[in-house]
């Protein structure tokens, strides 16, 4: 199942917000088809009493305490922001009825 | 033809921390707009979100007061999604493995007793809050990082009633755990619901629609009754029912579509690379199981065991724990337990519904309450006269016995002063003594009503009774 089609290329630009043409799209098909052939030569091994492992580090419950400190200014956080107003950050429409 | 409804509901309880679930920004509602953020919230390039400790042991709390059986060997994802109201373009979440699994909760409708199912409870951060422009679209990030779980049921619900007892039941238990306020109108506790009907004796489900915007446990259970006729009308014309969300709209009592709603697949998700597996041992797992308050049910059966109240007024009053505690403390001060439940019940709730208001919100305290239950029982002052005790300790607070003592309001029982007034009205209705003779009853509840009139309603009513028949009996 290695084969990427065109459609599957371009439904997951759409989900990732990525605009992508036609020639891109056929490209991309290729590439992305190729590297998972080649993820898939791990499908040969037999995992079968193999744990999944999601971290190669040897460590668990790294946590902390609840305390809470006091958060950013703010002037601080609206520096990265391009429109804001009283005090909220503005965004294009979303619902339009 | 007719159907049978299915439905599971998704409920997402906000955790009272202090501060949130991977930063240490306070985790405070009614904030100034974007002041409750860190880099972390924002999504900054470089940053790593750290678990706080205290989110994952009330998720167990809740997990465990929930009958779930716990997944000692967890972990987030991440959930991959582009909208304003998450600056990172994912949710840290859990996928495969959610803290919490195979739960129940047990409802009653129409004295009923059913098991609704649970299939899992998840931790995961809440997004930012938008306020919808026509223009434009606000965005608030200090909810940015709550703490959150998501309660999912088993599809066991067959009817909106039974929607509204699950989540009566799922808000009184997380109440009574302490992990979070449960407040809908400040969106503490927020609910979806999936809904599909099929022909009665069918084992597949139908095609599910999702509803969005259920501010209110009345709105679910409005916008359930809605979309359960309209998938039957659909249904019934030929059509086929396509897998949707939709929205209740408030003023209309109608659902609305929404948009077509992306699967499972679209979220991408994958084990969250930033945060390491959690594992709890036997004996986390046992400190938070004793950290664990009484639940409604316990105390339901011991107000009934020990308390003598009914099995109705105890599932009522343990529903609330701000109520359940304030009956407690009321009964504490001395007062009897079953009065003091009829009053909460009646008068107080009436009151707090009036008023749109929480127990918090008014001067009532257990210590007056208590004061006024003691005045009644005692025979000082009449369950009428208490009415207006009760209305001058719910607005202004005070003792009951002053305000009995400032405005005169104490229960006239001595008998030779009834007599006297007794003496007097018989003296002044001679039409009613001879309507009595003539065997009308109802003369008496005249007479009664004019002694009432009479001393403001403070004579003490059987005494009045009793010295009345004597006395126009001699006559």
């Amino acid at each position: 199942m290695a084969n990427i089609s065109k459609e599957e290329v371009k439904h997951v630009a759409n989900l990732a917000r990525l605009a992508i043409t036609e020639a891109e799209a056929e490209k991309f098909a290729q590439q992305l088809g190729a590297i998972t052939k080649f993820a898939e030569q791990l499908n040969e091994l037999d995992t079968t009493n193999v744990e999944p492992t999601t971290h190669v580090l040897p460590l668990v419950n790294v946590l902390r305490e609840d305390v809470a400190v006091k958060g950013l200014d703010r002037e601080v956080m609206m520096l990265n922001v391009k429109e804001q107003e009283n005090g909220l950050v503005k965004v294009p429409p979303i619902i339009t009825e | 033809m007719n159907f049978e409804t299915v439905i599971g509901l998704e409920v997402h309880v906000e955790l009272k921390t202090n501060s949130k679930i991977f930063s240490g920004s306070p985790n405070h509602f009614g904030a100034e707009p974007n002041t409750n953020t860190t880099v972390i919230d924002l999504g900054y390039p470089g940053v790593l979100p750290v678990v706080n400790k205290n989110v994952v042991d009330y998720a167990i709390r809740a997990s465990l007061a929930l009958n779930m059986e716990i997944e000692q060997h967890t972990k987030f994802d991440r959930k991959n999604y582009f909208y304003p109201d998450n600056p990172k373009a994912y949710q840290i979440s859990q996928f495969d493995k959610p803290i919490g699994k195979n739960g129940w909760v047990e409802i009653e409708v129409n004295g009923e007793k059913k098991r609704i199912g649970i299939t899992r409870l998840h931790m995961e951060e809440d997004a930012g809050k938008l306020t919808h422009g026509k223009n434009s679209s606000l965005v608030d990030f200090n909810r940015q990082g709550t703490p959150l779980v998501e309660i999912v049921s088993e599809p066991d619900i067959r009817t909106p009633e039974e929607a509204y007892a699950y989540l009566e039941q799922i808000k009184s238990i997380i109440q009574y755990t302490g992990v979070s306020d449960c407040k809908m109108e400040e969106g503490s506790l927020r609910c979806d619901a999936n809904i599909s009907i099929r022909p009665y004796g069918r084992d597949e489900f139908g095609t599910k629609t999702e509803l969005k915007n259920l501010n209110s446990f009345n709105f679910v259970r409005r916008g359930l009754e809605y979309e359960e006729k309209r998938q039957a009308a659909v249904l019934n014309a030929g059509g086929v029912i396509e897998q949707e969300t939709r929205r209740f709209d408030e003023k209309t009592g109608k659902t609305i579509l929404m948009r077509v709603k992306e699967g499972a697949d679209d979220y991408r998700y994958f084990p969250e690379p930033d945060l390491v597996d959690i594992v709890i041992d036997d004996a986390w797992l046992q400190r938070v199981q004793d950290e664990i308050p009484e639940l409604p049910a316990a105390r339901k059966i011991r107000y009934v065991e020990e308390l003598g109240l009914s099995t109705y007024d105890a599932g009522v009053l343990t529903l609330s724990k701000e109520i359940a505690d304030f009956f407690e403390a009321t009964v504490a001060q001395g007062a009897d337990a079953k009065l003091t439940s009829n009053w909460l019940m009646g008068e107080v709730s009436a009151y707090l519904n009036a008023e749109q208001k929480e127990l918090s919100d008014v001067a009532l305290t257990p210590e007056n309450l208590a004061g006024m239950v003691k005045l009644i029982s005692a025979g000082t002052i009449s369950s009428k006269i208490a009415k207006k005790v009760f209305k001058e300790l719910i607005e202004n607070g005070g003792s009951a016995e002053q305000i009995v003592k400032d405005q005169g309001l104490v229960q006239i029982s001595d008998e030779g002063a009834l007599l006297k007034i007794v003496s007097e009205t018989l003296d002044n209705n001679q039409q009613s003594i001879d309507d009595f003779k003539n065997g009308k009853d109802r003369a008496i509840g005249f007479l009664v009503g004019q002694i009432m009139k009479a001393t403001k309603g403070q004579a003490n009513p059987p005494m009045v009774n009793k010295i009345l028949l004597e006395e126009i009996n001699k006559r």
